[in-house]
């Protein structure tokens, strides 16, 4: 023993046994600064739904509700047709899916189940690159390649930008996000029932349908929510190639240029000088931020009871 | 290998009540694999080399051995699961029902449907008791019909003596099932898909001696349907439930300067046990060694 710690009559005792003090108090500190540090981000998340809220509550007791259900979003005339974002956004979300869904789920699925560990490393590296390019560089893209030769050429959309094309350069986005979350979830899988699998004479396609996929449901499930949260908040993408820069009439079809409740956020949101003072288009951004804040979290909540009843865990 | 003096004493291995009878006469046996001069790499390294014994129909063959005697990886050749595992490259003759299954025409899957498998640990699909015994007459197209597979899995627990402890349960997932229910289950999975062989790899060393026993128990009443291979840890169960046992043990290749593999002696079960011809063997069985 190092301590100094000594039993007054010398032996063993209950005093040998007790903790070094010194010890047990950077013990203590460590927890709590421990503890401190994750009180920061939950004081910050509650902050930010106080002033989403405090905001959006001014809004949704002053605003002339007729103009929340209107023809388009035009703020600055005091229209704020919530359905035209909100639609957009779900346009975009969808078709960003339909892109990364089968690219994402594909290609976890070839890096976990077949790809030779030599292949694995390569791949796996360049697909966490594409996940770290700059939406900015993705909405120029999105912009510039894939509406005119894209959205135009096969679609016959306008070769400015439109929902399609922003959907298309979010899906791109997310592929990545889509990829790696889910092959972490199949690679999570226990090889003993591959193995098992195997071992009954199943081919490798029905042991990755009917063995890895269920197994990983709960996270290939994570990764689809990651992938459309992600794809509801993207902003730049969406408000580059979206095909409208201030305003937007309502519209349902993917080839018109509209706003995505990020991207009608943005527009108003570029100098406070423009938004302050307008009547509620101030207020506006935070009522957009928490239908968005909404929906989000609906999807979380309906993605979990759903993981709940399909999973197998193993 | 010098043939050193048999032992004068009739028993100088294991005291053990045998469950089986002797091993026939190999000429009145047909053969199911010949292995002759197997080697087996994972990479560059050679983890069995030049293993050369046969196993015989409706017998049980033990594989015995201290850890890192490569007897596992000579069970995983016998229906190519090492395939599985990237690297791995076996070489030298290994026939099975006079077929030479590493040759390039041969579909690892095949084989497979043929020789089953359990494996050291339970390992049930994170799926109901019905689904896991349907899941290899399923995918194998054997069966599609309710009425088929509900016969097949009634079949296949019944054989594997879980059928009373289950039955009202079928829907039930498989992991609330106890070690040695699971493994039955395993084995009755792996009997759903009628193969020709079951391999088995310690497959009671996860489980408490009364599920062992009972696990024992079975694999004598399905022998007669089936050819056993074995691996065990465990000498007492080898003597007991086998009729032939294959000793491998693990030496140090001069050349590459790592432990490899070897099959040291192949015998009938009480010949290994009693009246071994190597003196290795003999220093294993008496627990003098390993």
């Amino acid at each position: 023993m190092s301590d100094t710690r000594v039993d007054p009559a010398g032996g063993f005792s209950i005093e040998s046994l007790k903790a070094n003090p010194r010890q047990a108090r950077r013990e203590r500190l460590i927890r709590d600064s421990l503890g401190a540090t994750a009180l920061v981000s939950v004081f910050i998340s509650a902050l930010i739904i106080w002033s989403l809220f405090s905001e959006a509550w001014t809004f949704i007791f002053e605003v002339d509700w007729g103009s929340v259900w209107d023809i388009g979003w035009f703020p600055r005339r005091g229209i704020y047709d919530i359905k035209t974002l909100i639609v957009a956004s779900l346009i975009v979300t969808g078709i960003a899916m339909i892109v990364a869904g089968p690219l994402g789920l594909g290609a976890a699925i070839y890096l976990s189940e077949y790809a030779r560990p030599g292949v694995r490393r390569t791949l796996k590296p360049v697909l966490e690159i594409l996940a770290g390019i700059p939406s900015v560089v993705l909405g120029f893209f999105a912009l510039k390649w894939i509406a005119p030769n894209l959205v135009e050429t096969l679609f016959g959309g306008p070769a400015a930008g439109s929902l399609l094309a922003a959907g298309i350069g979010v899906g791109v986005l997310v592929v990545p996000l889509v990829a790696s979350i889910s092959e972490d979830a199949m690679k999570a899988v226990p090889m003993a029932l591959r193995e098992a699998s195997s071992g009954l004479g199943a081919r490798k396609v029905m042991t990755t349908m009917r063995v890895v996929l269920p197994a990983a449901v709960s996270g290939l499930m994570a990764a689809f929510i990651v992938a459309i949260s992600r794809a509801l908040g993207e902003t730049m993408i969406v408000f580059m190639a979206g095909g409208a820069a201030q305003t937007a009439v309502y519209t349902h079809s993917a080839l018109d240029g509209s706003l995505t409740m990020t991207a009608g956020m943005t527009s108003l949101a570029r100098g406070t000088d423009n938004v302050v003072g307008e009547g509620l288009t101030f207020q506006s951004l935070f009522f957009v931020g928490l239908v968005l804040f909404a929906l989000t979290f609906a999807l979380n909540l309906i993605a979990d009871r759903f993981v709940h009843r399909v999973r197998e865990q193993y | 290998m010098a043939q050193t003096e048999p032992e004068p004493s009739p028993t100088i291995g294991l005291d053990v009540d045998r469950k089986v009878g002797h091993a026939s006469p190999e000429s009145a046996l047909s053969t199911v694999f010949e292995v002759e001069n197997l080697d087996v790499y994972y990479g560059s390294f050679r983890a069995v080399h030049g293993a050369t014994f046969t196993v015989y129909e409706h017998e049980i063959t033990a594989m015995i051995g201290p850890s890192g005697c490569g007897k596992t990886t000579v069970l995983r050749c016998f229906n190519r699961m090492n395939d599985l595992i990237p690297g791995a490259k076996v070489e030298g003759r290994l026939d099975f029902r006079n077929v030479p299954i590493y040759d390039p025409r041969v579909d690892p899957v095949e084989v497979r449907r043929r020789i089953g498998m359990v494996f050291q640990k339970p390992n049930p699909f994170p799926k109901s008791i019905y689904d896991n015994i349907a899941f290899g007459p399923r995918v194998t197209g054997m069966a599609k019909k309710k009425g088929e597979l509900d016969t097949i899995v009634e079949r296949s627990l019944r054989r594997a003596a879980l059928w009373d402890e289950v039955k009202d349960r079928l829907k039930d997932s498989a992991l609330g099932l106890s070690g040695g229910q699971q493994q039955r289950l395993c084995i009755a999975r792996a009997i759903a898909v009628d193969p020709d062989v079951l391999l088995m790899d310690e497959p009671c060393s996860a489980l408490d001696p009364i599920a062992t026993t009972r696990i024992e128990d079975l694999m004598q009443e399905i022998k007669d349907d089936y050819t056993i291979v074995i691996v065990t840890h465990n000498m007492q169960q080898a003597a007991r439930i086998s009729n032939r046992t294959a000793f491998f043990t693990a030496q140090l290749d001069s050349t590459t300067d790592q432990r490899c593999g070897l099959l040291v002696e192949y015998d009938r079960t009480e010949t290994i046990f009693s009246n071994p011809s190597d003196e290795r063997t003999e220093n294993y069985v008496t627990g003098r060694f390993g």
